[in-house]
């Protein structure tokens, strides 16, 4: 006999197209919106000359870390320059820029509810489990129908990819701080709001810190995957070189998309150490 | 202690089960089960039991008992960082049990400053904004939260550290910000548990007489746990004792030190005890002034100025003890023009030999207080006993 097999999929699809159908303003809306900030922030970094945005870059990497990264960092970008990937990495940083902006807009808070909150808790950690175990390209999918090929569904799915650690390390955080502290500001009539920020926001700051570069190393990595539902950038240098066969291509594209990654992380990293 | 003085805190019959069920626990109490046998049969801790006392305005009232015996909960009940299970606790006519949120903190934020046995100070904060922490959260304006922390500061001997980290202090200076942050906050009550016992005895030494001093300065409530005897005789006006959750004793330390309710308190005080072959000679201090019975009261007034004291023993060439005289006494022989001080003498003081047990010398001090006097077989004044020196010695008795 032949056992039927349970229509996941259809069921899913059907939800999908309902609520594509039923939401379809706000998807719009939000789609107008986001194509909007990307734009205008790709036009801003390309406005910007490339020796401008190099020296910004590595004034930056002094000022937060050091000398030795600084020199890096230009370096790095210099070479991405000269292998005439300038314009790629400037679409890759602006979509990493823009999702990561929106994944810790949403993750802060959500993380400090689930920190408050034992009921939520319970809720959210099996959310981010499944949401960080499913493969990474299963998130385009339904990006798709939402916004169409183009960069806002690849903003899309690197916001849901890349959410989960700012979440988990905010909550995270909050739950860390030492009982005696909280118990301090208790006994000095603290209310919920005043220990919040006075205390339990200051106090995490350095795990949440830790949770955004988590994310934003995981939205480099999504935003360059999402070349493949039409994403501008590095991505689509190294999605091009794969059609053509072109192994030399690909790899000076990856090898941006790393001289990018290390610059993010090392800059995040010493953000996050400078702070007490 | 004075019985019109008022009463601060009233604590009426509580008690306070840790588990889910506390009634249950509470039940078995009333049958007569102790905590290991209630906790045996619920799984809940009965944490305290039927606790009743008053804490007088301006005393510092010590709780004192051994690990485990609910002096932290106890402390935490008073400002409801735990919830009681029975029982009533009033501060002035707020009943602490009854409030709402709202009225909790409010009153958390009114009466009650607390210091930490591990000071829980806040180490994204300085020093200055640890210490203003209470105001902040008053929502006191800046710059006078700034002043207050300040003074707080200077009060407890740290100014220049305003702008240290608490990581960058030592144990004793970290604690002594805990004490300036409850001090700038100013609310009637201050809580303090164990609050030295983390310092190094001779830093808590010093500590002790700090918050002697400013006892003395400011007469703020205070309620004070130790687990240590010598501590709690010390600085203690009163000691409730506490042993499994209820309390054994209450009363002055000279009290618990002569009376001991039972065993427990005995045992307790056994180092103490050794009072009984300590002698006034062991806490008898040199006298620092005498006068002689023909002296004019110009000069025993003179003498008593010099060495600051308000009575002087007086005494006849060959330190013969004649009698004591005031200095209210003194000034009127100056008034009525007398040539010696002979006739305003009172014989209204103890006096004692040297191989008098220290432990009797308590019941002595009256309310004037005046030293005991120290004499030989044929009354020769050899020294004098004050009243810190009895309980210092004791103390020291109970370290060995
Ligand atoms: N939250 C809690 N849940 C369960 N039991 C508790 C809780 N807090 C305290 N207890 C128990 O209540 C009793 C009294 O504890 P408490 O901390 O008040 O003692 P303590 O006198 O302060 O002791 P120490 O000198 O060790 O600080 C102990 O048996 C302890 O195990
Ligand atoms: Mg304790």
């Amino acid at each position: 006999m032949e056992i039927q097999s349970i229509p996941l999929g259809d069921w899913i699809e059907g939800g999908l197209t309902w609520l594509t159908t039923e939401y379809s303003v706000v998807t719009r809306a939000i789609s107008r919106v986001t194509q909007t900030g990307i734009e205008g922030l790709n036009a801003g970094l390309m406005w910007l000359p490339v020796w401008g945005l190099l020296a910004l870059v590595a004034l930056l990497c002094w000022k937060a870390a050091s000398p030795r990264l600084a020199i890096g960092a230009a370096a790095g970008m210099a070479l991405i320059w000269n292998l005439g990937l300038w314009d790629p990495m400037i679409e890759t940083l602006t979509l990493v820029v823009i999702a990561t902006l929106v994944a810790v807009v949403i993750a802060i808070p959500v993380g400090i509810l689930a920190a408050l909150s034992n009921r939520l808790y319970r809720v959210i950690m099996p959310v981010l489990d499944f949401m960080q175990t499913m493969p990474a390209f299963v998130y385009l999918i339904p990006a798709i129908p939402f916004f169409g090929i183009g960069s806002v569904s690849a903003i899309f799915a690197t916001v849901i990819f890349s959410m989960p650690p700012a979440i988990r390390f905010t909550t995270l955080g909050i739950r860390q701080v030492p009982v005696e502290l909280i118990e301090a500001a208790d006994a000095y009539g603290a209310n919920r709001r005043q220990k919040l920020i006075k205390v339990q926001l200051p106090l995490s700051l350095p795990t949440v810190m830790a949770g955004i570069n988590q994310t934003i190393m995981l939205a480099l990595s999504m935003v360059v995957i999402a070349a493949m539902i039409g994403a501008d950038g590095l991505g689509s240098e190294v999605w091009r070189a794969i059609q053509r066969l072109r192994p030399g291509d690909g790899f000076e594209a990856g090898i941006a998309v790393v001289i990018l990654a290390m610059i993010l992380d090392r800059l995040t990293q010493s953000l996050t150490k400078s702070r007490r | 202690m004075d019985e019109t003085r008022n009463v601060k805190i009233q604590v009426k019959g509580v008690s306070k089960v840790f588990g889910k069920n506390p009634k249950s626990a509470l039940e078995l109490r009333d049958q007569g089960l102790k905590r290991p046998e209630i906790l045996e049969k619920t799984g809940q801790t009965l944490g305290l039991s039927n606790i009743s006392f008053d804490v007088y305005e301006g005393e510092l009232l010590v709780i004192m008992g051994l690990s485990g015996s609910g002096k932290s909960t106890l402390i935490r009940c008073l400002n409801r960082l735990i919830d009681i299970s029975d029982g009533d606790i009033i501060i002035d006519d707020e009943h602490i049990p009854s409030l709402s949120v709202k009225e909790l903190l409010e009153c958390r934020r009114r009466h009650f400053s607390m210091v930490f046995q591990n000071f829980a100070l806040f180490p994204h904060k300085t020093v200055l904004q640890n210490a203003q922490f209470g105001l902040e959260i008053r929502g006191i304006a800046p710059a006078e939260r700034d002043k207050t922390a300040r003074e707080a500061l200077t009060q407890v001997g740290l100014d220049g550290w305003e702008d240290a980290y608490p990581n960058q202090l030592s144990g004793g200076m970290q604690q002594r910000v805990g004490l300036a942050r409850a001090l700038a906050n100013d609310a009637s009550v201050l809580l303090m548990d164990e609050a030295f016992s983390a310092l190094d005895p001779l830093i808590r030494k010093e500590m002790q007489e700090e918050l002697l001093q400013l006892q003395s300065r400011m007469q703020k409530t205070t309620v004070f746990i130790t687990h240590d005897l010598d501590e709690a005789l010390n600085i203690g006006d009163r000691i409730v004792l506490l042993k499994d959750g209820e309390v054994v004793q209450i009363g002055t330390p000279e009290q618990i030190l002569t009376q001991p309710a039972d065993d427990y308190v005995r045992r307790f005080i056994e180092g103490v005890d050794r009072s009984r072959i300590l002698t006034a000679e062991s806490a008898m201090r040199p006298v620092r002034t005498t006068a002689r019975n023909g002296d004019g009261p110009r000069t025993a007034l003179h003498r008593m100025r010099e060495n600051s004291v308000d009575s002087i023993y007086v005494t006849d060439r060959d330190r013969h003890l004649q009698g004591l005289l005031e200095a209210e006494e003194a000034s009127r022989a100056v008034d009525a023009g007398a040539d010696t001080i002979s006739d305003y003498l009172t014989q209204d003081f103890r006096t004692v030999t040297r191989d008098e047990p220290l432990q009797n010398l308590f019941a002595m001090f009256s309310e004037k207080s005046f030293p005991i006097a120290v004499v030989d077989d044929e009354k020769r004044l050899l020294g004098v006993v004050v009243k810190g020196a009895v309980l210092d010695e004791l103390a020291r008795a109970g370290d060995q």
